[in-house]
């Protein structure tokens, strides 16, 4: 029942299909608890050593009436015994809680793939309110799939009815039946949830019981039904030995800012108003004051900038988070920080725009927001981590380069990295790179405040505090050393032109691009931020079948690593893959016109298939 | 501080030629802070200046102070920053009522809830100055200004009421031909933990001259300002021969002697009552029109209950180094 892309091995001593990895779905109304059902059980399939990446789809609504399509929520896990890049495209297993998760969610189960459904919900009240006119379990429209019709709703409330809970209480356990079923047929052991449960519900003793009682039930269930085709298991995959843990985007973030502001020695500083999908970062962040974390939460967005901005002068590694819509509402800020030359990292968890536009959906088309969104000639720092695990990385490199070259840098994660989750083989501190945050100048020193470091032009950090060092700034043109107020021509230009230098001159301390799969040849593809997983999976495949194919992605946006050109000069076809219209096209077009640039985009909120890149790849590669 | 150099007002000018007009209020704003900074206890280097935009907001680069200038109407924001990062600083604010009170109003009440220690001084001339003569938020009903050629028709704040609005619990109004009383407002502000809101009632002399000359000028002020002080009858007049007192619905200004009022009757200031009752009907009060500390109620400021609660978490927290978060909880060997 598995197509080539998966490896199927018939293990005669345990009677289970053997595959390198699979991907499942689990689809409900939003307050069904499909998050959790599906973190548990990507969650005991990390601790079993699978690689694997996660996908949360869920609705803007909290809670949307039930059993309406645009409540339904989902939740996508990709384990593997390979290394696993995305959440993956097409769904092996489906299990939908109600006919409305059926209807929007089974276009992704390929044919001859599973669907396990509830099949007490399909009512003919819920059917209507899912817009079906027919049952779609009964007449056949659902073409060749294993249906697998349980009685969830009945079979929980059956395993717990000497409990003695209330309606409710009793049907929120039904997603314990779903997750106890797909438990065994991966052969994942329970004990891992039942201790969560026994955490979550460890209080309310009758609610525990039920919610272990109703997951044995389903596992039990899956186990002595026939109608099962049979039970897989996924090897662990060969990955780096270390110590993991499962992270996501947005705390790996988090953690990253804690790590940077030990290691500089500087008070960690948020100024934030809360939006989705960065909201989670505050959250994190405001559980560690115990570090002396500083989490200030604002009045609005311009307030969260501002104070920090405020933190920074007073000596702070100095953070602000956002979304799209309040990155625009921080746009003069950051102007302000790039006239003052202050370390400040900006958090842009992008989403769906423009305007309030798809908040829980995940786009990538605030990047000429961040390169060139404010007044004046304004370069900013710009970088993007690639994936869940290295947003901890990227958010110890933004403090880095901030906190070095006395400017505001621009983190630009999106909602598909921020809350998909993956095993991070965890960094000791004593492995982090040493940050060395700009000098205060010496006491007695001759000083001026727009004193700078030859060679990087960062300048020099005197704080509120330290005698004889008393000074002014603000947005106004600056005098060049002194820091005066100067509306003189020649000086203007000479200071746009110094901040222009100072950010390229960046260039010199970060790395150099890395290209994967074919150094050289037919087709460069180029992608930046959250896409990395799909570009490199796709790439990948190719390359191992033979073809002339790599893969150029970016972390570093403004500026970029000093090889890019020669990169790019290598290949006959470079073709420009993101979640946007266009925009690092455009970008690399300005700053290299020499090369011809071909692009493939999408904005539909989602992240790419892998699928849709290998069939343009594989078109770009055939066309002469 | 038995090591605090003995500054005087020299030590607080900088080397920058001041550009406000010739005749601005401004002037005495800046020579009364100047005045009041070496009468505060601290040392220079702890004194941090932040403004916005406006006319008001060059006052940091005049202060050999550190300062910064900010963008409009954000000096708040930018302030609370600088006071969280480092509580020991001694942190104004110096806003107009453009700045603070339009494109900052949101800044300035939430300041204010929160009761951060920082001094706002609130210069409040009912014009917009730098932008050449608009309207402000404090304008009058019918004030003619360039943007309001037949009179303006925005009812305006005012700003006192706000503050008490905010549960602010340091309000202060003093007009700028006074600099002896606002040098001592400046010195009780600064002292005052949690947020101090002091407005000054500034003449600008290009756009609206004039503007509080019916009740501020010399030769009118004793008949028609109520100094208060704290612990002290709400007296006022040249021969001290009227007086405020509540009427059972509201204050009012008495005479003395006329219909049976005798001193009795007259309202004692009590600057620390934590109900704002008095507080507020005294910021509404148009004749006479109060002056000096209104309200100086000592709470819990912002940064202290940050402090108590990060000092506890920090007794509590299983994790010493970040270290120890990385590693902690569900961990796995590969």
């Amino acid at each position: 029942m598995f197509d080539d892309g998966q490896t199927v091995v018939d293990d005669q001593a345990t009677s289970k299909i053997k595959l390198d990895h699979v991907v499942i779905r689990f689809a409900g109304d939003s307050g069904d608890g499909m998050q959790l059902t599906g973190s548990q059980f990507s969650d005991t399939s990390a601790m079993l050593g699978n690689d694997i990446a996660t996908f949360p789809n869920y609705p803007a609504e909290i809670r949307a009436p039930e059993g309406s399509i645009y409540g339904v929520s989902g939740f996508q896990v990709h384990i593997g015994e390979v290394e696993i890049s995305t959440p993956g495209d097409d769904v092996d297993v489906l299990v939908a809680m109600n006919p409305a998760a059926l209807k929007t969610n089974h276009s992704a189960v390929q044919a001859g793939k599973m669907i396990i459904v509830d099949v007490d919900e399909f009512t003919a009240k819920n059917l209507t309110k899912a817009g079906y006119a027919q049952n779609p379990l009964e007449d056949g429209s659902l073409g060749s799939h294993v249906i697998i019709k349980a009685p969830i709703t009945q079979l929980s409330r059956e395993a717990i009815k000497d409990i003695g809970l209330d309606n409710t209480s009793m049907n929120r356990t039904r997603n314990m039946f779903a997750l106890g079923m797909v438990f065994w047929m991966f052969s994942r052991p329970l004990d891992y949830t039942i201790k969560f449960l026994e955490k979550k519900f460890g209080h309310k003793p009758n609610i525990f019981e039920a919610n272990v009682k109703v997951l044995k039930a389903g596992y039990h269930y899956a186990e002595t039904l026939e109608l099962l085709p049979s039970a897989f298991t996924v090897l662990p995959a060969k990955m780096t030995g270390g110590t993991y843990r499962i992270i996501m985007g947005n705390t790996a973030i988090a953690w990253g800012l804690l790590a940077a502001a030990e290691k500089s020695g500087k008070q960690l500083f948020l100024g934030s108003y809360p939006i989705t999908p960065a909201s989670d970062i505050l959250h994190e962040l405001s559980e560690h004051q115990h570090f002396g974390v500083v989490t200030f939460q604002a009045e609005d967005e311009i307030a969260g900038i501002g104070s920090a901005i405020g933190a920074a002068f007073a000596g702070d590694l100095a953070i602000t988070t956002t979304s799209g819509p309040g990155l625009a509402l921080k746009s003069e800020a950051i102007g302000l920080a790039v006239m003052t030359e202050l370390p400040l990292v900006i958090v842009d968890v992008q989403r769906g725009g423009p305007s309030t536009g798809l908040p829980t959906k995940t786009e990538q088309a605030d990047l000429l927001q961040a390169m060139y969104g404010r007044n004046g000639e304004c370069p900013v720092i710009v970088v993007a981590p690639s994936s869940p695990a290295n947003c901890f990385d990227f958010a110890y490199e933004a403090s880095r380069l901030a906190l070095e070259h006395m400017t505001p840098v621009i983190l630009l994660s999106d909602g598909y990295i921020a809350n998909g989750s993956a095993p991070w083989r965890i960094r000791s501190m004593a492995d982090m790179p040493p940050i060395t945050p700009a000098r205060s100048p010496e006491p007695g020193a001759e000083w001026m405040p727009y004193l700078r470091d030859p060679q990087s032009l960062a300048r020099q950090w005197a704080l509120p505090g330290t005698p004889g060092f008393e000074h002014r700034i603000g947005g106004l043109e600056k005098e060049d050393m002194t820091g005066h107020i100067s509306y003189d021509p020649e000086n203007h230009e000479h200071m746009v032109k110094l901040r222009a230098e100072k950010v390229q001159r960046v260039e010199n301390y970060i790395p150099e691009l890395q290209v994967d799969g074919a150094e050289s040849g037919d087709l460069l593809v180029v992608g930046w931020g959250g896409t990395y997983g799909s570009l490199l999976t796709a790439v990948k495949s190719l390359h191992e079948e033979g073809r002339s194919i790599g893969l150029a992605h970016f972390n570093y946006l403004n500026p970029m690593p000093r090889n890019t050109r020669e990169v790019l000069s290598r290949f006959k076809k470079i073709a420009v893959c993101e979640l946007n219209l266009g925009q690092f096209a455009t970008l690399l077009r300005s700053k290299f016109p020499e090369f011809q640039y071909l692009q493939f985009n999408k904005v539909q909120g989602l992240p790419f298939t892998v699928l849709e890149l290998n069939n343009h790849f594989l078109h770009l590669l055939a066309k002469p | 501080m038995s090591d605090l150099p003995n500054y005087t007002f020299k030590d607080f000018a900088s080397d920058q030629e001041v550009r406000w007009c010739p005749g601005c209020g401004d002037y005495v704003i800046l020579r009364a802070m100047q005045k009041a900074l070496p009468m505060m206890g601290r040392r220079k280097e702890e004194f941090v200046f932040v403004s916005g935009i406006g006319c008001s907001s060059r006052f940091p680069y005049y202060m050999e102070t550190y300062g910064f200038h900010g963008i409009h109407g954000r000096a708040p924001a930018i302030a609370t920053g600088v006071k969280l990062a480092n509580p020991k600083l001694s942190v104004w604010v110096i806003t107009g009522d453009g700045d603070g009170l339009a494109i900052g109003g949101n800044h300035m009440i939430h300041a204010i809830r929160r009761n951060v220690d920082l001094n706002i001084v609130l210069f409040n001339n009912k014009i917009y100055g730098l932008t050449k003569g608009q309207f402000s938020p404090t304008s009058d009903i019918g004030q003619k200004t360039k943007s309001s050629p037949y009179g303006n028709t925005q009812p305006p704040f005012n700003f006192g009421e706000l503050v008490m609005g905010s549960a602010g619990q340091f309000y202060a109004r003093v007009p700028d031909n006074n600099p002896n009383d606002m040098a001592d407002i400046f010195v009780a502000a600064e002292k005052h933990q949690g947020t101090s809101v002091v407005e000054v009632l500034q003449n600008c002399v290009i756009f609206n001259d004039g503007a509080f000359d019916a009740v501020v000028d010399k030769s009118v002020r004793e008949d028609m300002l109520l100094y208060l002080k704290h612990g002290e009858k709400m007296l006022f007049g040249k021969e001290k021969s009227k007086g405020v007192r509540f009427n059972g619905r509201q204050l009012e200004a008495v005479t003395l002697g006329e219909n049976g009022i005798t001193e009795a009757d007259i309202l004692v200031h009590d600057a620390t009552d934590p109900n704002p009752s008095m507080h507020f009907m005294l910021t509404q009060l148009q004749y006479p029109l109060p002056v000096g500390i209104v309200r100086s109620v000592e709470v819990p400021t912002f940064e202290e209950r940050v402090a108590v609660q990060v000092k506890n978490l920090k007794e509590r927290s299983k994790y010493k180094k970040v270290d120890d978060l990385l590693f902690s909880g569900e961990t796995y060997q590969v």
